[in-house]
């Protein structure tokens, strides 16, 4: 047990360890300070000479933002289209159909935005051709979106009043060419060393020493896999996704893929205070966020040594600790871990299936992505703390009888109203996502789509309404992890979850680019004895407070019928 | 919005240039020096392929040390876990029944010694592993079929025993495939 809590701690040291030096990088690559990938700057020209970009254009944040929809609705049309026709084009050793188009739509969505909820399996759902033109062309460029975005945020704080913030294709390219590519490379090739397959060969078939034939999925799986963790999308090569022996074979392969999804989450806030030039607002911000993934680690750990309650009755030994859905060479230390880093972080990818997880380590995974903002996904989680950090500060200036303002610039009505609209949406979508599918679960349990709602979930009782709780929770906070018992390919959950992902997902990064945007064009007043310091840890506590308050708010009442349900009949 | 559609197209075109197609040709190049060439690590006994050294196989024979519970039989054309959730009372009386099963195939073992893994699914449905306390105690019913002493095969699993990565992180754990082969050679 000894060795498992090792591993779990010198994970997470490498990890920050890591990050404080990539969070100066960052900083440097966004400033256009010299940095070590310098040497990228022709292959940059390059891309802008044939993507027909001026580099040197600054924008406006209504121009970048419309740059990044752009282009983003233009990637939604390319994967829609791919994955509708995959059937009959190359690259498709295992004959693999086309998707449906409520599949299509609902697959295209959900990489497009980083999110990667799966509603097909790796192995027979998609072809070679589609996981890497589609699927993991686009687990780098939303990744890249995502980053740009957050600098662009970044910008925002900056003293001077300015008008432009950056330009969104620079950022976007310099994401991909400086960190993404490179630092993907490397992991892919750690992969592939410890036996995940990384050839295009097709599916194999042998006979195994009892006797039964079985097929073994393959292919390039490793660079997939790579910026599957890099870039926080968590989609999976095959469906089993990292608890499948070829897709995470061992235990350094877990450190890594757990080290790779956590790393420029908590690097992007060092970066924040690298490129501010306010390291300790940036140390607050991390505090905060550190002792949120504590509180949600700590118990599911716990509970998932001591056991299923449930199992124990049943006289057997777990001295491991609770193993349904569990891999032995990981054991539940390092699952829990996991766990709770993929739902805190928005990757979603899994090494443990969560839908068998104790009903404590299920609150916990719900809560991280109800908050989305302990670290967050790359990009997305420092915007998601963003509108938190905004509602912050103006409470705390209603508090003390003063203007709130951040950074030298006054926080008014209209900023207030867009990070309230923000925080609220979540609620909304997750509880009245949950609140239809429950309906439809009840009255129309005999619909005819591919799976009627009457066989949706895999477990009765309180579980089975979690499944519900949980799917529409990942969409929100686009985690695309899933209780994978719910039989969720189906016209309503294809349809209910894209919709559910477009507004969980723009809406957040809307919001707080415009917020700073406006922010950006007010006249700067210099920080005097009257301004409330953000850097302290007072108002690390009061940014606590304001994250805590809305989501018990939020959340508490759904809890309270799924998995807290569970927990207190479950002895 | 227009100025902005034939940088995304083009942009576009060149990215999917670089990602999809060089980066994972490169992958897969340098992977060809991996063992296995990048295709995966195969487990061969007499000349013929019995498996992959990664992936687990269904063991249910008294004769070989059997391996998890599955939820896709160890068919890795596919693969998933149960997704039954802890208080799941149909789950509950599987995970009884296997408890019963292996009870009547091991006599003499204590119930509250068997190991949570033997009797519960794994996550992949392909977990190629058991801890050490699962593989051992199976060994008094597999001396009993294979006639062979309690010793050699205690032996055996600690020869197979994979301890955590540098003696420091990580649980200790038996690839029951490797296993398997080498008791079939045992004489």
């Amino acid at each position: 047990m000894t060795t498992e809590w090792m591993g779990v701690i010198v994970t997470y040291g490498i990890t920050v360890l890591l990050a404080i030096p990539l969070g100066k990088f960052l900083a440097n690559v966004f400033k256009d300070e010299p940095n070590a990938f310098d040497f990228m700057k022709p292959l940059e020209r390059l891309i802008y000479r044939l993507g027909g970009i001026d580099p040197s254009r600054e924008m406006n944040w209504k121009e970048n933002l419309v740059a990044l929809l752009t282009i983003n609705a233009l990637w939604l049309i390319y994967a829609f289209v791919l994955l509708l026709t995959q059937g009959s084009l190359p690259l498709n050793p295992d004959g693999n159909p086309s998707q449906t188009p409520d599949l299509a739509f609902n697959t295209a969505i959900s990489f497009l935005i980083n999110c990667n909820l799966q509603h097909y399996s790796g192995e027979s759902g998609v072809t070679y051709l589609t996981q890497l033109g589609v699927l993991m062309f686009l687990q780098f460029v939303s990744a890249a979106t995502g980053i740009a975005a957050a600098v662009l945020l970044f910008r925002s704080f900056m003293p001077k009043p300015v008008e432009t913030v950056g330009n969104f294709y620079v950022l976007f390219v310099k994401s991909i060419t400086r960190v993404l590519l490179p630092f993907s490379l490397v992991i892919a090739m750690i992969l592939a060393f410890n036996g995940t397959p990384a050839s295009f060969d097709g599916k194999d078939t042998l006979v195994t020493m009892q006797g039964d034939t079985v097929g073994v999925s393959r292919g390039p799986a490793a660079g997939f896999i790579a910026i599957k963790h890099l870039g926080t999308n968590g989609g999976g090569w095959f469906g089993a996704n990292s608890a499948h022996p070829l897709e995470n074979p061992n235990y350094l392969t877990n450190m890594v893929e757990m080290i790779a999804q956590v790393v420029i989450p908590i690097a992007m806030i060092f970066a924040l205070g690298f490129f501010i030039n306010r390291k300790r607002f940036a140390w607050v911000i991390y505090a905060v966020m550190t002792v949120g993934l504590l509180m949600l680690l700590v118990p599911t750990i716990l509970t998932e040594l001591g056991g299923n309650p449930a199992i124990a009755h049943l006289g057997i030994g777990q001295p491991t600790g609770a193993m349904e859905g569990k891999e032995v060479r990981f054991g539940p230390l390092a699952s829990a871990y996991w766990s709770i880093v993929t739902t805190v972080i928005s990757t979603g990818s899994v090494n443990s299936m969560h839908d068998s997880s104790m009903a404590m380590s299920g609150t916990m995974e719900l809560l991280g992505m109800m908050v989305n903002a302990f670290y967050g996904g790359v990009g997305a989680g420092l915007l998601n703390f963003y509108y938190f950090l905004i509602i912050a500060v103006f409470i705390s200036g209603l508090m003390v009888g003063r203007t709130p303002e951040l950074f030298g610039r006054k926080v008014e009505a209209r900023e207030i109203k867009i990070a309230s609209i923000v925080a609220l949406l979540s609620a909304f979508l997750v509880k009245g996502g949950t609140a239809l599918a429950a309906w439809f679960f009840i009255h129309y349990g005999d619909a005819s789509w591919a799976v009627k709602p009457s066989a949706w979930l895999n477990n009765p009782g309180f579980h089975g309404f979690t499944e519900m709780l949980y799917e529409m929770t990942s969409s929100n906070a686009n985690n695309g992890s899933g209780f994978e018992g719910l039989g969720d390919n189906n016209f309503f959950w294809n349809y209910a979850t894209g919709i559910v992902l477009i507004m969980g997902r723009y809406i957040p990064i809307i919001g707080p680019v415009a917020i700073a945007g406006l922010l950006a064009r007010k006249k700067y007043v210099p920080e005097s004895a009257g301004t409330l310091p953000v850097d302290t840890p007072t108002f690390g506590l009061m940014i606590f407070a304001v994250i805590f308050i809305i989501t018990a708010l939020s959340f508490f009442p759904a809890l309270t019928l799924g998995p807290l349900a569970e927990y207190f009949s479950l002895k | 919005m227009k100025s902005h559609i034939g940088p995304a197209i083009r942009l576009t075109v060149v990215m999917l240039v670089l990602l999809a197609v060089i980066y994972p040709l490169v992958v897969a190049g340098i992977a060809k020096l991996a063992p296995g060439g990048g295709k995966g690590e195969t487990v061969t006994v007499n000349g013929k392929v019995v498996g992959y050294k990664l992936i687990g196989q269904k063991f249910t024979e008294d004769r070989y040390f059997n391996s998890r519970p599955s939820a896709v039989e160890y068919n890795a054309a596919g693969s998933a876990g149960s997704n039954k959730g802890p208080s799941n009372p149909d789950y509950l009386k599987s995970v009884q029944a296997r408890i019963d099963t292996f009870l009547v195939h091991n006599p003499g073992v204590q119930k509250d010694a068997i190991p949570a893994e033997l009797v519960t699914a794994s996550g992949s449905g392909l977990d190629p592993d058991l801890s050490p306390a699962g593989a051992k105690i199976q060994i008094a019913r597999i001396a009993r079929v294979r006639s062979l002493s309690a010793e050699r095969l205690n032996q055996l699993v600690d020869d197979h025993t994979e301890g955590p990565l540098l003696g420091l992180f990580g649980p200790a754990k038996v690839n029951v495939l490797a296993l398997n082969v080498a008791l079939d050679q045992l004489k």
